[in-house]
């Protein structure tokens, strides 16, 4: 069976593509709303935003959270800001350029119509947020204030302090809210998805457990939308939150949903490093911070010289260095990869010699303690809370981490997914970043496919489809329920030695080690058979008490580690397939004469999408070729 | 950073699930280093707890960068422990001494009721911003977002306001487990900004009356909420939300 991979992309065009697809769409009319149901999985921002607007339009929506309150979800980490062609600042921004800006920074990997769309509905968020009193940043004359990104050359970014995922979250959890209380939306939280339920080849449910009882529930709906998030977790240390996980799109990928781009990881270079074994997981210090910090590392191999110690000419600006046009605002990927060479030549900094240099003192001598700490201050306050540090007194030690997933489940220009009825939001599915996402534009995708895509998108799928009735009697329903049983079985029942946490963070090292920040062909192989016989070693050793009543949070890891060690298998293969460089993605057989990512283009300009054959199988590689009308292939640099 | 390895004897509140009526358990965890934090030695009892084949302590957490709310914990008799606005993911290790003895219970209040162990159901928080919190703009409705400008202090404060995590450390704090701190940060966020005026009355009245409805009780000034909230939520917040509310009474044409 291969997978139908059609993108649907409009004729015509780019700037014309999404106003005529809209009106070809088929429409549901108002009466008739009320007749469909759909479950939305996730309720970050692009969940959230969906299972609102859905409900304003009179859908009747099943919310389903992993958290006690989907005003949890880990949208809310998000510090930074949204991006948005507004041109306020009269800086020159349009639409075309955060479009162009957005397929140049994802190495050329992105589809260019879906971007182009992103862009345009970029300014529609900004104006739903604010009517919703999203409190974003003004100025004195009382309009928005927008500031500069993660190198954008343009002032795009609309921000709420240090905070502004936990603001636009909370507007589409207080959208999603009214409606529930309107009885539009049904809320299930605490709830871990075990299966998504294909019915005559379309979704029409899913099953899930209920973490607190422990009961294992079905549930039905005429579509099935994942904003499950992405699967960064893979890691085990990485700047997610603790219950992110891949499951849900993983049992979508078993059921016939493709998955792409796997091995698109992004590692964000400032991250406060690993402290020891005991590490749960990493916390991020926003992008925000090079635009007035300088990172650099001692020109001497091994100098463990207290770094307000270390003078100037004895120092290592290594990005003003080698960018002297960019500097420290590089993005994110080629920042990282310089850090990790740093201290691969042995010149890392702190105890672990894993981490470099984030240092503000030329811009507290520039423009006084007070305004940077204006700026940076809460940024300032978590860095000394975690390290007992202060940034004032002495320099940041920062090091990179795995902090969001490009790749995930492909979708079409619809965002449905190659099994109908299966649409896919957010970070979860993989459609606009290519292969490197820019600062401030995650928060913009998530709201852009839930606020003003899925609405008319899902509209169309109704439209256009005959959705027959059943309910969760259907023997479909029966057979995912004793599959997600007989697993749980499986698992409470092998007796071994080691715990969950114990073989995810025998994951994470091997893909931090060969399917993190630079890859090989030797070293992705010898992930691949590694993995593998960590799945085995996991499978007869695992470790659980307790049962399957009631809440059992080892239970829950096991569930999820169990998805990741099939996942990590997937992604080094989808790296050792892609011999180019691009992106995040850094193949060390595929480099220029600078040590810079060389792209592939005549061979590589594809999406690779992982079609799932069976357990004992390997899974097949499709393509996209992706067609590149307006906007041209050049090599980045940022020289 | 390098903090020295130190031992705590923990006690830990144990509760089957919300019909059992739970207990103290004793830990004592040794080498526990200064630079973990908190949930992280936690998560080495617990590591420790299912290698012995026991049940592992139920906590809720999730971010652990202190802003999605999920965490909490009395810790010796505080909300989220010693250090002023920090969540208990953001305490780190340093801030105890060796052979100290720490007591772990869960926020307690009659409108939280405990799941099991230190978790908690705070579902009566949605339910308070369902029933109002929110200014009703369906996706589409929205004008440019430059059309209402905003004096820059009232979107200041509403951010400020709107900082709330929603933890509920205000509640356990409160002697009489009242939620008016939380109500009154998401009251006041949209008093502030002209897009909540058209719903001010209802919001206030609503939300109030939920309050209620939920079984938190009511506030008598003791400002615990202030001090112990994690992101330092002002007690000016619930002068506001009564100003709203009293307005509500007075000037709503309903009831």
């Amino acid at each position: 069976m291969a997978l139908n991979l059609d993108s649907k992309i409009p004729e015509g065009p780019i700037s014309e593509k999404w106003e005529k697809h809209k009106f070809k769409s088929k429409l549901v009319n108002p009466a008739n709303k009320r007749k469909y149901s759909v479950i939305v999985v996730g309720t970050g921002l692009a969940g959230g935003s969906a299972a609102a607007s859905l409900a304003e339009l009179g859908y009747n929506v099943k919310s389903f959270c992993i958290q006690d309150s989907p005003r949890r979800a880990h949208s809310i980490a998000a510090q930074g800001g949204i991006n948005a062609a507004k041109n306020y600042p009269n800086d020159g921004d349009s639409v075309w350029r955060l479009f162009y800006d957005t397929v140049k920074g994802g190495d050329y990997r992105a589809r260019e119509a879906n971007v182009y769309r992103l862009a345009q509905v970029s300014n529609n968020i900004i104006d739903q947020c604010a009517a919703q009193g999203v409190p974003f940043a003004r100025e004195y004359g009382g309009y928005l204030a927008n500031r500069s990104f993660g190198g954008a050359q343009v002032s795009r970014t609309f921000y709420a302090k240090g905070q502004t995922g936990q603001q636009l979250l909370l507007g589409a959890y207080q959208a999603m809210m009214r409606q529930v209380h309107l009885g539009k939306i049904s809320l299930y939280t605490r709830r871990e998805i075990l299966d998504v339920v294909v019915i005559d080849g379309k979704a029409r449910g899913i099953i899930a457990r209920d973490i607190i009882t422990g009961d294992i529930e079905r549930h039905v709906a005429d579509a099935v939308i994942l904003a499950s998030g992405g699967y960064g977790n893979v890691f085990y240390l990485s700047t997610n939150a603790m219950a992110s996980n891949v499951g849900a799109a993983w049992k979508a990928y078993k059921k016939g949903a493709g998955f792409a781009n796997p091995c698109f990881t992004q590692i964000h270079p400032t991250c406060i490093p690993v402290s020891g074994d005991h590490q749960s997981k990493l916390t991020l210090m926003s992008e925000s911070l090079r635009n007035d910090g300088r990172v650099w590392v001692p020109k001497a191999v091994g100098d463990k010289r207290h770094p307000n110690e270390i003078p100037d000419e004895e120092r290592d600006y290594y990005l003003e260095r080698i960018y002297p046009s960019f500097g420290n605002l590089v993005p994110r990927d080629v920042a990282s990869r310089n850090a990790k060479n740093q201290c691969d030549a042995g010149k890392g900094v702190g105890d672990t010699g894993l981490a470099v240099y984030l240092d503000f003192r030329d811009a507290i001598k520039r423009d006084g303690r007070d305004a940077v700490e204006a700026r940076y201050g809460n940024l300032f306050d978590m860095y000394q809370r975690i390290t007992d540090e202060s940034p004032y007194e002495q320099p940041m030690r920062i090091y990179p981490a795995v902090h969001y997933t490009m790749g995930g489940l492909w979708v079409d220009y619809n965002l449905q997914s190659s099994i109908p009825g299966l649409h896919v939001l957010g970070e979860a599915n993989f459609s606009d970043h290519g292969a490197n996402r820019l600062g401030a534009s995650a928060l913009m995708q998530g709201l852009a496919d839930g606020y003003f895509i899925i609405p008319y998108t899902l509209g169309h799928y109704f439209g256009s489809h005959e959705i027959k009735k059943v309910d969760t009697t259907h023997p479909e329903f029966q057979k995912s329920e004793d599959e997600a049983k007989t697993r749980i079985q499986k698992l409470l029942t092998i007796n071994g030695t080691r715990s969950a946490d114990d073989f995810h963070k025998t994951l994470g090292k091997l893909m931090w080690d060969y399917v993190g920040m630079s890859r090989s062909e030797e070293g992705l192989k010898k992930a691949i058979a590694e993995i593998q016989k960590l799945k085995k070693e996991f499978w007869s050793d695992l470790k659980i008490t307790g049962s399957t009543e009631g809440v059992n949070i080892e239970l829950e890891k096991a569930g999820r580690v169990a998805d990741f060690i099939e996942l990590g298998e997937l992604m080094a293969r989808d790296a050792l397939m892609r011999p180019e460089s691009c992106g995040g993605h850094f193949r060390e057989e595929s480099q220029t004469e600078e040590n810079e990512a060389k792209r592939d283009d005549e061979n590589f300009s594809h999406t690779a999408v992982w079609e799932f054959l069976g357990e004992s199988a390997d899974p097949a590689r499709h393509k996209e070729e992706l067609v590149f009308e307006n906007v041209a292939l050049t090599q980045r640099s940022y020289k | 950073m390098s903090g020295k390895n130190i031992s705590v004897h923990l006690k830990i509140w144990r509760q089957k699930d919300r019909k059992d009526s739970g207990r103290f358990e004793d830990f004592t965890l040794q080498e526990v280093s200064q630079d973990m934090s908190f949930l992280e030695m936690l998560d080495v009892l617990n590591n420790k707890l299912v290698v012995d084949g026991k049940d592992p302590v139920a906590f809720d957490h999730d971010c652990r960068e202190g802003i999605c709310g999920s965490c909490s914990l009395m810790i010796n008799g505080q909300a989220h422990g010693p250090l002023k606005e920090t969540t208990t993911c953001q305490l780190h290790m340093r801030s105890f001494n060796d052979n100290d003895t720490i007591v772990i219970e869960p926020f307690r209040a009659r409108a939280f009721p405990v799941l099991k162990d230190l978790m908690v159901d705070r579902g009566s928080f949605d339910k308070i911003i369902a029933s109002g919190g929110y200014v009703s703009v369906n996706t589409g409705n929205a004008q440019d977002a430059n059309s209402i400008p905003i004096k820059k202090e009232n979107a200041d404060l509403a951010m400020d306001a709107a900082a709330c995590i929603g933890c509920g450390a205000c509640v356990a704090s409160c002697p009489n487990a009242s939620a008016m701190l939380f109500a009154s940060a998401k009251i006041s966020q949209m008093a502030l900004l002209p897009q909540g005026q058209p719903e001010a009355y209802e919001r206030a009245a609503n939300m109030v009356r939920t309050m209620d409805d939920e079984g938190f009780g009511n506030c008598t000034n003791h400002a615990e909420c202030e001090a112990s909230c994690p992101k330092g939520i002002n007690l000016s917040n619930i002068a506001r939300m009564n100003r709203e509310f009293f307005k509500s009474k007075v000037f709503s044409r309903k009831e």
